[in-house]
């Protein structure tokens, strides 16, 4: 069958199961548009206020449903404005294939109209990109591009595809193509070593990452705690990998972790750490961080082995088989000391913290929303203040349910990745944002309302940039430079304008009934909660601090 | 950690674009390239680069794993450099007036140099060996008066049985 290039790029979508694209018309991706078109009653297309906003919605359904995510952005602006999405998406491994135009190739090269090296431009920020000078290699290279953005440690692939090279047409087969399973050999050694010290360790600690949530190993790795008996902390992309109903689960450890899971994590004698790459974010001072323990690394990247910390071992994978190797060779273990020692961090006072609940708090209205949504739901975040007090105070059970950017920690993250959600899993999506991120990406509300996307935004105002004032109030003797805000937006009109139903509260009598209305339809709705500037996030280790520098108060 | 000087081997896809993304990869990782050699192997499709460069143990290991990562790169190797054959070639045009050369024409034999060009004013002379030894001859001639100097960066092959795409080691897990 003899297509052009434009209906390749559909049939391989389809080819790959993709149902859901995101995306922004232009000038070099008219064809492909043309193509969109006829082919929108098998693929559906959202089309977004701004191509970052689709970035991050296609990144946003991808981490809510497992399936790759698909972006299409035209050449020059187009594709530019995707490189904040794409490197979210890196930061956090996320599977996406972004697929951007670009000018004929006789006009490459020459500063054409609109015209911009996207594979030099994302070359740092992507697993690899393409360039297609071939209609006849531009199946494969699309099939590739797939198979990367899965392979091992997932990761975000841009294709670019010349103008001329989607009107041209070539043969065209069906084919699919699965990525293939490259198995690490870790040797029988490591593998020994691995139970060895397992068996050895008096006070093991688990620590998981994003690893866990993406290779779907909750079950495993729930199953692998009880085996060894050992407490389980995560990084902040290893929320919602451990049910919080799980009792060995402490929460989130690092900088504003729990105090009980930092703890438990400095006093351990091992730190089983399972896909997860120590951020500085997590680690604190990455010297006294490992002082006296040992590290079990079990991570599909084996370039992040020994990145950030030394290992004792590694065994590198997925996560979700090496967890249950260790699982089929290692006997039921008991540490009732250890145990003991767990219980009375978590017990004790520095282990709740808790906000004033005599005003309107972030703590009790992510505890109201948490209370009045199902399990399920997928809760999107922003980045700063909000998006710890999500981490800390939100009861993730169910894997896949928080989307939050960890790694690159992008402001307006949390809109696009909303959108994704509710679309990928055909649910309504929560979004905490706050008010200096909402501004970011705020022309997604009319994404929300056009295609009436049943998301709760809740908007947590404080007038202020919360995490950074929060720093200047710690360690700039509180000279607020550009973070008092006091922007004035009426929220509530604002959200009418858009055709958005919206309210606004200030006292904690108004949270409960507000956000029992807020979910009462199935459709897109956004409150704004009015707090203090002064809420701050805590506890707080200090950058390259260890937990004796803990700010509980 | 102590730090040296290492050499690197790697075999990439012949492709557009791929040298940027291994001197890429180098510079967002903050480690320094020496010396970088590239060219194309038997088989058309795919290149051989040759890397030198300074760091100890841990960002030796790290670059190789990064640079493994890179889809356009079939294997890495950090080469055993008491195991290798390196050799790079030098070009050295120095200004000397007829009648002042027996010296350089003593230094380039001895150091196994050749003349390549020859003109009323200047010499052009090529030398090939390993670093120490270009060197060598680089700081003997620069009293003569250099005024342009050319080098190819290192290039490197094993000794022997010692190939880039040898057998994988054999090492099962159970």
């Amino acid at each position: 069958m003899r297509i052009t290039g434009a209906e390749i790029v559909m049939k391989v979508l389809l080819e790959n199961g993709v149902d859901t694209i995101f995306g922004y018309p232009g000038g070099t991706v008219l064809h492909i548009y043309d193509e969109i078109y006829k082919y929108s009653d098998k693929i559906r297309h959202v089309t977004t206020s701004h191509e970052q906003g689709a970035s991050h919605a296609a990144d946003g359904y991808a981490r809510a449903t497992g399936k790759t995510g698909v972006v299409f952005a035209t050449s020059g602006p187009g594709a530019t404005n995707l490189v904040t999405g794409i490197a979210t998406a890196y930061l956090d491994s996320t599977p996406l294939v972004a697929i951007t135009g670009n000018v004929a190739t006789p006009f490459i090269g020459r500063d054409s109209f609109q015209e911009v090296d996207i594979c030099g431009v994302t070359m740092p920020v992507t697993k690899h990109n393409f360039m297609v000078k071939d209609v006849n290699k531009l199946a494969d290279t699309l099939r590739e591009a797939f198979v990367i953005a899965r392979a091992g440690r997932p990761g975000p692939v841009l294709v670019d595809i010349p103008k001329d090279i989607q009107i041209a047409t070539a043969e065209y087969e069906m084919c699919s193509t699965q990525p293939s399973k490259k198995g690490h050999n870790n040797g029988v050694k490591a593998f020994e070593t691995a139970l060895e010290i397992i068996r050895q360790s008096r006070k093991p600690f688990i620590y998981a990452g994003g690893g866990v949530v993406s290779s779907d190993a909750s079950k495993e790795l729930e199953l692998f705690a009880e085996m060894i008996d050992a407490p389980i902390g995560t990084s902040m992309m290893g929320i919602s990998g451990v049910s919080y109903d799980n009792k060995r689960y402490l929460g989130m450890t690092g900088m504003h972790g729990k105090f009980c899971s930092t703890k438990a994590m400095a006093e351990s004698d091992l730190i089983i750490a399972v896909g997860t790459r120590f951020s500085d974010r997590a680690t604190g001072n990455k010297v006294k961080f490992v002082d006296g323990k040992k590290v079990l690394h079990i991570d599909i990247d084996p370039a992040e082995i020994g990145k950030n910390i030394p290992v004792y071992v590694a065994l590198v994978g997925d996560v979700k088989e090496v967890l249950q190797k260790l699982i089929d060779k290692l006997p039921d273990m008991e540490r009732p000391e250890w145990e003991k020692t767990v219980e009375e961090i978590k017990n004790c006072p520095d282990s709740h913290l808790e906000m004033d609940k005599s005003r309107l708090n972030p703590q009790s209205i992510i505890e109201t929303v948490n209370k009045l949504v199902p399990s399920d739901t997928v809760i999107a975040t922003d980045v700063g203040q909000h998006q710890m007090w999500v981490a800390q105070y939100y009861k993730f059970r169910k894997p896949r349910t928080l989307l939050t950017s960890g790694g690159l920690g992008t402001m307006g993250f949390g809109m696009g990745a909303a959108i994704g959600a509710a679309l990928g899993t055909g649910k309504r999506s929560v979004l905490f944002t706050s008010d200096g991120c909402f501004h970011m990406n705020m022309n997604e509300l009319a994404t929300i309302a056009n295609n009436n996307i049943p998301v709760l935004i809740v908007v947590m105002n404080n007038n202020a940039l919360g995490m950074v004032r929060q720093w200047q109030t710690i360690f700039f003797g509180k000279r607020y430079s550009n973070t008092s805000l006091n922007r004035n937006t009426n929220y509530v009109k604002l959200a009418d304008a858009f055709d958005i139903k919206a309210k606004r509260i200030t006292e904690m009598g108004e949270l409960e009934d507000a956000v029992k209305e807020a979910l009462k339809e199935n459709r897109p709705y956004l409150l704004e909660a009015v707090i203090s500037p002064d809420e701050r996030v805590l506890p707080m280790i200090p950058p390259n601090g260890t937990i004796k520098d803990i700010i509980l108060k | 950690m102590k730090e040296e000087k290492f050499l690197m081997s790697m075999l990439v896809k012949n492709e557009a674009g791929v040298l940027t993304r291994v001197s890429g990869l180098f510079a967002r990782r903050g480690f320094n390239i020496d010396s970088l050699s590239v060219g194309e192997t038997l088989d058309p499709k795919i290149s051989r680069i040759t890397i030198t460069a300074t760091g100890d143990d841990y960002v030796k290991e790290q670059i190789r794993l990064q640079l493994e990562k890179l889809h356009d790169v079939i294997i890495v190797k950090n080469m055993d450099m008491k195991n290798t054959v390196m050799r790079e070639l030098m070009l050295i045009k120095v200004n000397v007036p007829q009648g002042k050369r027996i010296e350089i024409l003593e230094a380039t034999t001895i150091f196994r140099a050749k003349v390549v060009d020859l003109t009323p004013d200047s010499l052009t002379l090529e030398v090939t060996g390993d670093t120490n030894k270009c060197n060598a001859f680089l700081e003997y001639m620069v009293p003569f008066g250099v005024v342009e100097l050319c080098r190819t960066g290192l290039t490197a092959i094993g000794r022997g049985k010692d190939l880039l795409l040898g057998e994988q080691e054999a090492n099962s897990e159970e």
